[in-house]
């Protein structure tokens, strides 16, 4: 079961560009949540707040309230153990090279120090079946590198390597940006299958893909947010004329 | 807003957007955490919930890899250092004199590096006249004429040379290079060029010409290589640019490839040259160990290299040992900068380089 | 016409030039099998040098001593090495402090190996009163550091940044990260260079002549001197005995021999891993 975000004042910098400003915003348990803006919107790194994964860059600083439940990410806790609740899929898939698709799967149990085989075999089935990979690859699990893989089925098996950590949060920065229309609505399906058990954000720049997966939707422009609201409300009739500029293609 | 009024949405699967709470609404925090409390630990969340933060580890490791770090420094510090202390004898008796006087004589304790510092410079300098035109040669063959299979194992023989240790190099001048010197080369250079008064005097062949030939052998490998890394790095854009205002290839590699790398082609050239100053088993198994400055090539010489590796064991009293630590020292620090600059001109040229493709 | 004409005089130039440098490299090769495959034989391997006059004797003790040697200083000169190395791509990004100890890197690299003896003398030997072989491991150690930083250093540079990225938002720790993820796959890289940096040193003569200092005995105590291949070819080049000189011949062939099987396996092993990394 996920937890909901509560995001309060938050700001971000890289070097002395402002690329967050004020965010303040309710991520509901258990939902999808979509945000879309056009590229430099400070989307991306928005997400990367919410683990902390912002913070990796040396020249990157953010301040404000992230709350993932009652626990605050930026004074409760460290980095690490954040991001162990929180899954993250990036915009490209990045399989480890020199890992089988077994341990790939299980490298966020396998580095942090989990031993139990028995968990771990169960781990690899349950999370290869919740990202719909299973089938494809069961028979050479250990036989195959993870970047054998094709596109598509790296991304796939990126999201069980998230999911089998087993978080609450999962994070997804334009996950199927680097794929093929195929791949792109077998993900798509995913997110729709996962959300019931996950708060689920995903970074996007497909509106249509926003309006298939999510419950609501956040329209960011130029590091700040414009408008938040259930996706039915932003697509049909949005509050602010900027987000009915960007949804109409009338800029970005 | 409470769990109970989620759990038919979760199950209709509606592809509609349902809608949901506004920004910031004040309960909603309390609530979803309460549910995430509802839910039971599964064996790995609560495995990973325990691990702890790993700041300590984290810590400690980033320590320890910079103390290795810094360990770099602490070995050249601690050379200098340890070549200071233990040269202050002759630093304190002879002061900077010490590199202008032409003395050595252990037995009456009166140490100069003039001729150790004229066998260096001249044994380097004519080295890299011999190895420069040759090197050069080499890598605009390798980058800009070769046919494409022959590159790669042309490279890997120049690079060969690069791994064959300096005393084999030396045996092999010893048995080889020194009687051909001695009996065709030596001869050779006499009748043609004996009139400049460079070939003077007996030959035996060991001496300067000797010891330069075989240093010119050993540092052409790292200027060719690094020549050729320097040209690879000019983009082809480049050469194109050139070849379509109907220039010939010579013409394309001159204006080109040439004049865009100069600056990493001498410091290619710096980096050969501090690798000869340097050198010193081949040269001392050649070069004849006489303290001598003479304007004949085939003259006996020594170096500061040289020096060290043929008397440093047998140098008895304190002042004659403090004298030939003083000679590494200069030797130390003259290699520290002329590495220096060529790595710094080396730098400047490959630096923003796109990734090599070989 | 003249521009033609001097474009293929220039091409004529440059291929001379070619085979100029290869002609040593074969005239050496040549003469290492041609001297040193006759003087080779089984009591080479098995035997410590006869005193002189006497023919016969082999460099048992020379091959084994520097084995000793080039081990000590692999154990000190390859975690270094790599730590630094680590430390340049994990930790230094752009930081200051990394391109100071880059630069130093290399400049150390072009310190004469001869001036790293004379100060392992005056550090260890002096001290201790004795040659050792202790002194010749630190020695060679202080050579290897610089090389396998740089190597290491570009290798991970090499390592995608988005499979860092995956490990740390996967709440691996970043010392964990540097281990298991970006070293474990610039592997294939760093070892090639910890080899090189290995061939390097063991051919090395001069950082040994005042550390390790060569024994004509067998020797395993890291306190006493001890005899090495490199150092012993030194001593039999320059000696007048012509025995000697077989000696050296057939040692200079097992060194160049040993140098070169190890660079080409390496890189044999370095394309492969390169292979099954890329894809």
């Amino acid at each position: 079961m996920g937890v909901g975000i509560l995001v309060e004042d938050l700001n971000a910098w890289y070097g002395t560009t402002h690329t967050l400003q004020d965010i303040n915003l309710h991520i509901p348990a258990n939902h999808a949540t979509a945000l879309i803006g056009p590229s430099g919107c400070g989307k991306s790194t928005f997400v990367r707040c919410l683990n902390r994964m912002h913070e990796t860059n040396p020249i990157a600083r953010a301040t404000g309230t992230v709350k993932m439940g009652d626990v605050d990410i930026y004074s409760d806790a460290s980095p690490v153990e954040i991001r162990r609740r929180v899954g993250m899929v990036f915009q490209r898939p990045n399989p480890f090279p020199t890992m089988s698709i077994y341990d790939n799967v299980v490298s966020g149990l396998k580095l942090n120090g989990f031993r139990n085989r028995r968990i771990l075999d169960e781990t690899v089935e349950r999370s290869l079946k919740q990202a719909a990979l299973w089938e494809e690859v069961k028979d050479d699990l250990k036989k195959k590198s993870g970047a054998s893989l094709s596109g598509g089925q790296q991304q796939r098996m990126c999201i069980a390597r998230a999911l089998a950590v087993d978080p609450e949060v999962l994070l997804m920065d334009e996950p199927a940006s680097a794929l093929d229309p195929v791949s792109t609505s077998k993900i798509e399906d995913l997110i729709f299958q996962l959300k019931s058990q996950y708060t689920i954000v995903i970074v996007t720049h497909n509106m249509q893909q926003a309006a298939r997966v999510a419950e609501n939707t956040g329209f960011f422009l130029n590091g700040k947010m414009v408008e938040f609201d259930s996706t039915h409300k932003i697509f049909t009739n949005p509050r602010d004329k900027r987000t009915e500029d960007y949804i109409t293609g009338r800029f970005g | 807003m409470s769990s109970t009024r989620m759990t038919p949405e979760r199950e209709s699967r509606s592809p509609l957007p349902v809608p949901s709470p506004l920004p910031n609404a004040p309960a909603a925090s309390s609530t979803d955490a309460a549910s995430g409390a509802d839910a039971s630990l599964s064996p790995i969340r609560d495995f990973l919930s325990k691990r702890g933060s790993g700041r300590l580890a984290d810590n400690s490791f980033a320590a320890v890899m910079l103390l290795c770090a810094c360990s770099i420094f602490a070995i050249v510090i601690f050379i200098f250092g340890i070549l200071v202390v233990h040269s202050r004898l002759s630093l304190m008796q002879f002061g900077w004199k010490f590199f202008t006087r032409q003395a050595w004589d252990p037995v009456s304790g009166d140490f100069g590096a003039l001729p150790f510092i004229y066998g260096t410079i001249a044994t380097s300098l004519l080295a890299l006249c011999m190895a420069v035109p040759l090197a050069l040669g080499v890598a605009v063959f390798l980058t800009e004429l070769c046919p494409r299979p022959l590159r790669a194992p042309i490279s890997f023989l120049t690079e060969l040379l690069a791994a064959i240790p300096s005393v084999v190099y030396g045996l092999w001048a010893v048995f080889v290079l020194v009687p051909l010197m001695r009996d065709v080369i030596g001869p050779f250079l006499y009748k043609t060029l004996g009139w400049t008064g460079f070939f003077e005097g007996p030959n035996f062949g060991v001496g300067l010409l000797t010891a330069s030939m075989i240093l010119a052998i050993m540092i052409l490998p790292i200027i060719s290589s690094l020549t050729r890394d320097i040209m690879n790095a000019v983009p082809n854009s480049q050469r194109e640019a050139v070849l379509a205002l109907g220039a010939t290839r010579w013409e394309m590699i001159r204006i080109g490839v040439l004049r865009n790398s100069r600056i990493g082609i001498v410091g290619a050239v710096m980096l050969g040259l501090g690798r000869a100053l340097g050198e010193t088993m081949a040269v001392t198994m050649v070069i004849g160990n006489h303290p001598d400055i003479s304007k004949s090539l085939f003259a006996p010489g020594y170096t500061l290299a040289s020096v060290i590796a043929n008397e440093f064991s047998e140098a008895t009293g304190d002042l004659y040992l403090s004298a030939l630590i003083e000679i590494g020292l200069a030797l130390f620090l003259v290699t520290i900068v002329v590495n220096a600059i060529a790595r710094l001109m080396v730098w400047a040229v490959t630096r923003n380089a796109p990734a090599r493709v070989n | 016409m003249m521009r033609t004409a001097i474009n293929y005089l220039v091409s004529g130039l440059c291929i001379l030039a070619t085979v100029l440098v290869i002609l040593p490299l074969i005239a050496i090769l040549f003469y290492l099998i041609y001297k040193g495959a006759s003087s080779l034989n089984f009591a080479f391997f098995t035997r410590i040098p006869a005193p002189v006059g006497e023919s016969g004797g082999g460099m048992a003790n020379s091959i084994v001593g520097s084995g000793i040697i080039l081990f000590l200083a692999s154990l000190m000169g390859i975690p270094i090495g790599i730590a630094a190395g680590v430390y340049l791509a994990e930790f230094g990004r752009g930081k200051a402090l990394a391109t100071a100890v880059r630069f130093t890197a290399d400049v150390l690299n072009g310190v004469p190996s001869i001036v790293m003896g004379i100060a392992i003398y005056s550090l260890i030997v002096m001290q201790q009163k004795h040659f050792s072989a202790l002194a010749g491991g630190v020695a060679l150690a202080i050579m290897m550091v610089p090389t396998i930083t740089r190597t290491t250093e570009e290798m991970l540079a090499t390592v995608p940044h988005a499979i860092r990225e995956a490990a740390l938002g996967l709440g691996v720790p970043k010392w964990r990260t540097a281990i298991s993820v970006s070293l474990r796959t610039a592997s294939p890289g760093i070892i090639t260079g910890c080899m090189l940096a290995f061939a390097r040193v063991a051919g090395e003569t001069a950082p040994l002549l005042f550390t390790a200092f060569g024994n004509q005995f067998w020797s395993f105590k890291l306190s006493e001197p001890i005899a090495a291949l490199p150092l012993q070819i030194y001593v039999y080049a320059i000696s007048p005995y012509d025995e000697w000189h077989r000696l050296a011949w057939a040692g200079s062939l097992v060194l160049i021999v040993l140098i070169m099987v190890s660079v080409t396996l390496v890189r044999i092993f370095a394309n492969r891993g390169a292979l099954k990394g890329g894809s």
